[in-house]
Order: structure tokens, then C-alpha cells, then sequence
């Protein structure tokens, strides 16, 4: 048995989002500047010198990397065999949120009640999934996710006839008919499989991934680069106004399913993709 | 593309509108002002009930964008577009009885607001979504004008210089994303081909 304070987790959900939000990854920062290279269209070349530039301002002078700095998404890896102590685990996370929210001037972007839109002025509540493992390692990824991207989401239950081909027919289509709204360049994860709730869970997970790695399953790894190939012949490009990138990566994640089932979910990210990881 | 700036002055006439097409690039100069949903909800509100708008909008441009807070020392916070299409509703009336010339967000409008822009002669622009840093840069000052208590989706006046956009929509119907996706698209049906 293994005790970790939850006030240890607070602390550290604390710090991974004010990091996030000033600091772009470096992998993301290498993978933008690669796509730059291969970018013809001065509209393009434009817009991502901006968005290379915003990046080193935004860590300089410390200021958020997006005016959206997200809804708190949390994923955590908690191993069986902790014990949390001094309090709630997941009121310790909120109060994680909420002091980098109020203490870093972020912006507060979640409202009590989807009708009333009253901000709760702190961020919070955060949305945090908790999935229980083996071992005595708490791993946590955090992801503050703008509400541009996230509105163009999709969820799709096929018949399972549709197969690979209606599954692709589905991506492309949703990549193509989302445009300029999600903030393209983009990183998309893919669930496929699982059930109604577990696809889109499965997607916003395989954006967690960390950029530039391959899939581990190398079916899955060669449908990445083919449909990350597919969705930059769209022609959308940087920001929608054209180009021959259009995503920078592409992740699946699939899993087991019904019978009777083909689910498919999109999750889409914008260039923007702040997501930090620690292991305690 | 011939990759030109113009720079532009605040109030915009029909004459500047007039000499602007899709795909120009854009340095923004003077006073414009921010509103998000619940603004334009409010401001359209005024004209269902008939009654005068608070504020005079004739020739103004109209931010669609949320700032984060000014941290000490900074007269705002990181800030950038918001996007467009769920303004339109509101928007097209607007466009109809405030004169507003400009607006600046991210993403495709719809026919109607297309429409509008060519008959009420507005012009859309596009800022780049997500380098809210670096078009902090370019925000010289910042005020609360209205809706206080909208907190981030309150209106301000912002005072701006050479704050880039480009033009989306023309009032000669042309848009950007449309020209621009041309030259590299292929079809999902080629692409799986």
C-alpha cells in the first residue's frame, strides 16, 4: 500500500495547468515547424509563422498561449494499490483548477448551467476520468481543451457493414465538413469500438498520446498516416483558408464491441494542443 | 497571391469596404469592439423591442473574442477570435440597423450572412484562432463599455494598431476559404479511391 496526500495531487494539477497553458509542448512546437517547411500557399506560411510566434511570446512574457484556456479535461492513471489521504481526491483536483485559473490570469470559460449560463468563475468543475491500474503509480495527463475544437466533435454508431471503408468515409467527411471552426492545423483523435460513451472517451485519449509517437499497433499505425495523408489532400489548411496541411496528426485507439456495433468517435484538437503528464 | 497589406482606418466608410476583396491582408487601426454570444443577444434585443442601441455602431468593426484578464503591468490579457458562424442570427440584424462595417472572428458564415454583407456592405475578417499572445501585441488599450457583468463576454472598446486580419468576405460575394480550398482539394470520393 502505497499513501499519496491529496494535496500533493493538487499541487501538481496546479502546476500542469499553468504550464500548459503558457507553454506549447516541444514535440508540438517540432512537429508545427516541420509541417511549415512543406506549406506552399504565403496565406499559410503566414499563418504559421503567427502561430510559432505566439508560442515564444506566450512563454515569455507569460501569457496564455489561447484566449480559450479550456475546460479542465483530466485523465488519471491511479494504481490499485494507493491510498489517498487527507481529504477528497476529487475536490483536491477542482481546487488544483481553480487556483491556476484565478491565480495565473486564465480565463474562466465553464458556466454552472448549460441554460441559465451563469460562469462559475473559477473554471470548475474540471472533468476528470479516473481509470484504476495495476501497480502503486499515479499517472496523471491534463489537456485544457478549447471550446472551438470541441463543438466540432462527432460520434457515429455504424452497422457493422460499413467496415474500414465507411469508417474513413466518415473521418474524412467530418474533417472536411468541419473547415475553418476547429482551428486547423489540427490533431484528431479517433475511438473506434468500445460502446456509445466508451468511443468518445477512447478519442479524447488517443490525443494524449504523445506527439510523434507511433501507434503501437502497427494496423493502426499505418490507418493513421493513411488518413492523416487523406485529410491534407481536403485542401482546408491552416486556419481553413487553404493549404496542404490541413492535420498534424492523427491517433486512433480502438476497442472490443458489440455484436451488433461499429462506434466511431472524433475528437478534435487545434494546433493549440496543450496537454502535460506526471507520474507520481 | 500577391501578398500585399493595407492598413485601415476605424471608422470604416463604404468607400473602404468598396476597395476590399477576399484574401487582402489587413492592418486594422483604431477603436473596435468585442462581443460574443450573450452580448449579441442583448444588442439585438434593443432592436426587437424597438428601442435605440446604447451604443453608436455606424462604421464600427466588431470582435468576436473573449480576452483572458490583463495580468498586472498589461492592458489586457491574450485574445483572439472566437467562432463566427454562431453570431449570425444575430448578426444579419445588426448588419440591418447599426451600421456596422466590419467583423473580425474565425470559420465560414452562412449564405445569409453572406448575403448580408453584400447588401448591407460589411466586410468579414478573419484573425488567426489560437496565437491570442501575439495579437495581445497589438491591443494599445482596453474598456469596458458594456454588460459589465458578462465578465470575459462583456463588450469593450479596443484601441488597436496594425492588428492583422485577412478578408474572408467581400461585398462582392467572394470568399476566402472557398478560393482558397480550391487550388488544394480533392474530393473524400478521389481521396479513397
Amino acid at each position: 500500500m502505497r499513501e499519496i496526500p491529496v494535496e500533493e495531487v493538487q499541487d501538481k494539477i496546479e502546476k500542469l495547468f499553468v504550464m500548459a497553458n503558457f507553454e506549447l509542448p516541444e514535440e508540438v512546437v517540432h512537429i508545427i515547424i516541420k509541417a511549415a517547411h512543406l506549406e506552399t500557399s504565403p496565406t499559410a506560411k503566414e499563418i504559421f509563422r503567427q502561430i510559432l510566434k505566439n508560442a515564444e511570446i506566450a512563454r515569455d512574457e507569460k501569457l496564455p498561449l489561447c484566449q480559450d484556456c479550456g475546460v479542465a479535461l483530466i485523465f488519471m492513471e491511479i494504481g490499485q494499490d494507493i491510498v489517498f489521504t487527507g481529504g477528497d481526491l476529487s475536490s483536491a483536483v477542482n481546487e488544483g483548477v481553480r487556483r491556476a485559473y484565478k491565480n495565473n490570469y486564465l480565463r474562466f470559460s465553464i458556466v454552472e448551467d448549460p441554460f441559465s449560463r451563469v460562469n462559475t468563475k473559477n473554471n470548475t468543475p474540471a472533468f476528470i476520468h479516473y481509470e484504476i491500474v495495476p501497480g502503486n503509480e499515479l499517472r496523471i495527463i491534463i489537456m485544457p481543451k478549447g471550446g472551438g475544437c470541441e463543438n466540432m466533435s462527432q460520434l457515429r454508431m455504424f452497422s457493422p457493414s460499413a467496415g474500414i471503408n465507411g469508417v474513413k468515409k466518415f473521418i474524412l467527411e467530418s474533417v472536411k465538413q468541419s473547415g475553418a471552426n476547429p482551428c486547423p492545423p489540427l490533431f484528431l483523435g479517433i475511438g473506434i469500438g468500445g460502446t456509445f460513451e466508451y468511443a468518445p472517451y477512447l478519442a479524447k485519449k488517443a490525443l494524449l498520446r504523445k506527439i510523434g509517437t507511433p501507434n503501437p499497433d502497427p494496423s493502426l499505425d499505418s490507418l493513421e498516416r493513411e488518413l492523416l495523408e487523406g485529410i491534407n489532400t481536403l485542401g482546408i489548411g491552416p486556419q481553413g483558408m487553404g493549404g496542404s496541411i490541413t492535420a498534424l496528426a492523427v491517433h486512433i485507439l480502438k476497442a472490443p464491441c458489440h455484436i451488433a456495433s461499429l462506434p466511431v468517435a472524433l475528437s478534435f484538437q487545434c494546433h493549440s494542443h496543450r496537454y502535460k503528464e506526471v507520474i507520481i | 497571391m500577391v501578398w500585399t497589406t493595407i492598413r485601415l482606418y476605424t471608422p470604416l466608410s463604404d468607400a473602404d469596404i468598396e476597395t476590399l476583396h477576399a484574401g487582402d491582408r489587413i492592418l486594422l487601426n483604431g477603436n473596435i469592439y468585442t462581443a460574443r454570444d450573450e452580448a449579441h443577444k442583448r444588442l439585438t434585443g434593443y432592436i426587437d423591442n424597438k428601442k435605440p442601441l446604447p451604443l453608436d455602431f455606424n462604421g464600427a468593426i466588431i470582435f468576436y473574442a473573449g480576452p483572458t484578464p490583463a495580468s498586472p503591468g498589461k492592458v489586457i490579457g491574450s485574445i483572439g477570435p472566437t467562432t463566427a458562424v454562431r453570431m449570425d442570427p444575430y448578426a444579419i440584424k445588426l448588419l440591418e440597423y447599426t451600421g456596422i462595417k466590419g467583423m473580425i472572428g474565425k470559420g465560414e458564415r452562412s449564405q445569409e450572412l453572406r448575403d448580408a454583407c453584400k447588401l448591407y456592405k460589411c466586410i468579414y475578417f478573419a484573425a488567426t484562432g489560437g496565437v491570442a499572445a501575439l495579437l495581445n501585441r497589438h491591443i494599445k488599450s482596453s474598456e469596458i463599455v458594456l454588460y459589465d457583468d458578462l465578465g470575459t463576454e462583456a463588450v469593450r472598446r479596443l484601441e488597436v494598431a496594425d492588428f492583422p486580419v485577412i478578408v474572408v468576405n467581400d461585398i462582392y460575394g467572394r470568399d476566402l476559404y472557398e478560393i482558397g480550398r480550391k487550388k488544394f482539394s480533392k474530393s473524400v470520393e478521389d481521396i479513397l479511391a
